[in-house]
């Protein structure tokens, strides 16, 4: 069962076959539904989530059966399969297929081919059959008998009809028009006759997103690498025009040559932000070009938008007083095709004592939240990718050593801070429940300072095995 | 330390020189210490921008560049604009930076495979016009690749800082290799300020120039960067009964003599 928000209440939204037969309907509130049992299983709806996969699944539509197919959310699929249904052996058959098929992947659905848009959408919510066909003509006398929800109205005007005691179809298509519209509006007659067919109503299909592609063939294999970093330079062009049209920027790019011998050798490249920058996309392909391998020529270049994004047009705001940050995204970029994106990161602090748990990488262009670690206590320039052990002597449970060992050298302290106690993270695991660690800032007598700790308090066993590891140099 | 006094035939004999040396149209303006002995001692009175520094630490720091990066830090932190910080060894603790006034907000890290990488990236960076200052940790820096990255830092105006952090204590004698850079730092750890109580003081560091194009070598003493990256100068009338440690001050010529 779904459960969401309606208004200020929480109702539910949708019920599964089980939840139906205890009598439970879209519409009783949650509180209600759990008083009368107490053991409902409950999720939260995610209608965002509902409408991209309804999208993704009219795309696979647009691919397997008719090329006009939109959404019709929140719960349905509209075909127009005029011209369509032959290729896929007949209606029924069709229709039969397709229910199949969603019921494999764990969709139970219900399907109607009608005249009308309206009839359809009617007849697959409220028809007695999992599969509807109404003969063409046919359609006033298939949705007479269906109660007036299925006319995709508004709930308040349903009511209002409802109060005047009209709860079918037929009846209400058989009253006077003008008293109607006097009284709800042009919306009772525009729906019924789109669903009779009196009135066009159009599908906006939606558009399955071709990458955008340029590609130039050679009658001459072509294999030096002024010549194609020269043909790149009057590819990008048209491509960034073609993305201009669509508002879009690249955010990956693939150049793929067709060799002569039927080998394909291919530059991908990625940017952090959607660019349209023909400079700096050529730059960052002709960077890439002693990867190729030319063998004996290439014939063919392709170069496609594989991942494209919306450019988003912000307003810059005109401070007069600050001064505007230079874009360095051009250079991220190059330097990510270089090195790897991975390799390119900024740090950002994460809300935990624990100082290798404080940190963590984001990407170079994240953006920022204006968080800052508390600096209020000493932290080392350099933390080691994992604690040494040291060897101490030092006087329990609160003093820093008197001199420790490192990789060999033995060090007298002459000052220290400390100690700042590190409780572990218990929600991390039953191993961190009680382990403290007591950290200390170590000078030496040459004046090199260390972040020294003690795993353990000092005192309890339990805490840790008191033994001193070196963490960090400070300077 | 006596500040010297700017003589107008020396400033006029430098203005000739630079122009000598093509570099007029380039002059970006400098970056001061705020500390007058060192600024005194530096051309125009700061670090050059769009100019490239080299900085190594002394001692053990040769190894772990921890003073030498916190005293770089100090330095792109009064930068305006985006740092990058390229290194192959990722140690360094972001909080730390921050406590110098080098913001994580401001600071892109290159995690670079090898010194090669670094010095592709390196350059690449310096060429770009809107960072403030590029920063990267490399062991070795021939003079044909530090020629190549001062001749990058003076087409853009970035301030280029090569930490020099090398592998192994015998490799750092590389650092007496002649260089392109503009200026060439030692930064060595010296005992803390003593406190009056129990606890580790300020830091204070032995700062070595020891070359600076159109400028003399010198020594300095300053107390470590503070939370806006600024070096102070050691008050250096501290009273020996101060410094209760006896070997505390044998240290400190040791490690000036070294």
């Amino acid at each position: 069962m779904l459960a969401g928000r309606e208004g200020r209440r929480r109702v539910i939204l949708s019920v599964d076959l089980a939840a139906r037969r205890l009598g439970l309907r879209p519409g009783t509130p949650v509180a209600k539904a759990q008083a009368l049992y107490s053991d409902l299983l409950i999720m939260d709806a995610d209608p965002d989530g509902d409408r991209a996969g309804l999208e993704r699944l009219a795309l696979w539509f647009q691919h397997r059966i008719a090329p006009i197919v939109a959404p019709d959310p929140p719960d349905g699929i509209v075909l127009d399969t005029t011209g369509a249904d032959h290729l896929h052996g007949g209606e029924a058959v069709m229709l039969e297929n397709m229910v199949t098929r969603l019921k494999e992947a764990g969709i139970t659905a219900r399907a109607t081919i009608a005249d009308t848009l309206g009839a359809a959408h009617a007849l697959a919510r409220y028809g007695r059959e999992r599969i509807t066909i109404v003969p063409p003509g046919e359609t006033a006398a298939a949705i007479a008998d269906l109660p007036i929800e299925a006319l995709r109205l508004p709930a308040d005007l349903i009511d209002d009809l409802h109060g005047l005691g009209v709860s079918r179809i037929g009846p209400l298509a058989g009253m006077p028009r003008a008293p109607l519209a006097l009284r709800f509006g042009p919306d009772v007659a525009r729906r019924l006759d789109q669903a009779f067919g009196r009135q066009a109503e159009t599908i906006v299909p939606v558009r399955l997103q071709v990458p955008v592609q340029v590609s130039r063939n050679f009658a001459e294999p072509i294999s030096a690498a002024e010549t194609i970093a020269r043909y790149i330079t009057k590819l990008v062009p048209p491509l960034c025009a073609r993305l201009e049209e669509r508002e879009q920027g690249v955010r990956r790019l693939d150049l793929l040559l067709h060799r002569v011998d039927s080998h394909t050798e291919a530059i991908r490249v990625a940017t952090a932000m959607p660019v349209r920058d023909v400079r700096r996309l050529t730059r960052l392909l002709c960077d890439r070009i002693e990867t190729i391998d030319p063998g004996f020529g290439i014939e063919r270049m392709v170069l496609t938008a594989s991942l494209a994004e919306p450019i988003l047009h912000r307003q810059g705001v005109s401070a007069l007083i600050e001064e505007e940050e230079a874009d360095v995204s051009d250079l991220i970029d190059t330097l990510a095709n270089r090195v790897g994106t991975q390799a390119l990161y900024r740090f950002a602090p994460v809300e935990s004592d624990v100082p290798e748990r404080a940190v963590c990488r984001v990407p170079a262009l994240a953006p920022e939240d204006g968080r800052e670690w508390p600096d209020h206590w000493p932290r080392p320039t350099r933390l080691l990718p994992r604690p040494e052990p040291i060897q101490t002597m030092a006087v329990l449970p609160d003093h820093p050593p008197v001199f420790f060992i490192w990789r060999g050298i033995r060090r007298r302290i002459r000052c220290a801070d400390g100690p700042e106690r590190v409780f572990g993270e218990w929600w991390k695991g039953d191993a961190e429940l009680t382990t403290v660690r007591d950290y200390f800032r170590v000078e030496d007598t040459s004046g090199e300072t260390f972040w020294v700790y003690r795993i353990g308090d000092g005192e309890h066993g339990e805490t840790g095995s008191q033994g001193w590891f070196l963490h960090g140099l400070f300077e | 330390m006596p500040v010297p006094e700017p003589h107008p035939a020396l400033e006029a004999l430098r203005a000739q020189i630079s122009r000598l040396e093509g570099q007029s149209r380039h002059r970006r303006g400098v970056i001061p210490f705020g500390v007058p002995e060192i600024d005194g001692r530096l051309p125009d009175g700061g670090l050059a921008l769009g100019a490239l520094h080299e900085v190594a630490g002394g001692g053990n720091d040769a190894l772990n560049a921890a003073a030498s990066g916190l005293f770089s830090a100090g330095i792109a932190a009064r930068t305006r604009g985006k740092v990058l910080w390229i290194a192959t060894r990722q140690d360094l603790y972001a909080p730390a930076l921050q406590q110098v006034g080098l913001s994580a907000r401001r600071t892109i890290y290159v995690a670079a495979s090898s010194d090669v990488d670094v010095l592709t990236c390196f350059e690449e960076a310096l060429r770009h016009q809107g960072l403030g200052a590029v920063v990267a940790e490399v062991a070795r820096l021939s003079m044909t690749a530090s020629r190549r990255l001062q001749m990058a830092a003076e087409t853009s105006g970035a301030l280029g800082i090569a930490i020099r952090r090398w592998r192994r204590q015998t490799d750092a004698v590389d650092f007496g290799q002649p260089t392109a850079s503009v200026t060439r730092w030692r930064v060595s750890v010296l005992p803390s300020v003593p406190l009056p109580v129990p606890g580790v003081g300020r830091s204070r560091w032995l700062l070595e120039l020891i070359r600076a194009r159109a400028g003399e070598c010198a020594d300095f003493e300053v107390e470590a960067c503070d939370a806006k990256g600024r070096l102070a100068p050691c008050r250096l009338a501290l009273p020996a009964a101060l410094a209760d440690r006896p070997d505390q001050e044998a240290a400190g010529h040791r490690r000036a003599r070294a």
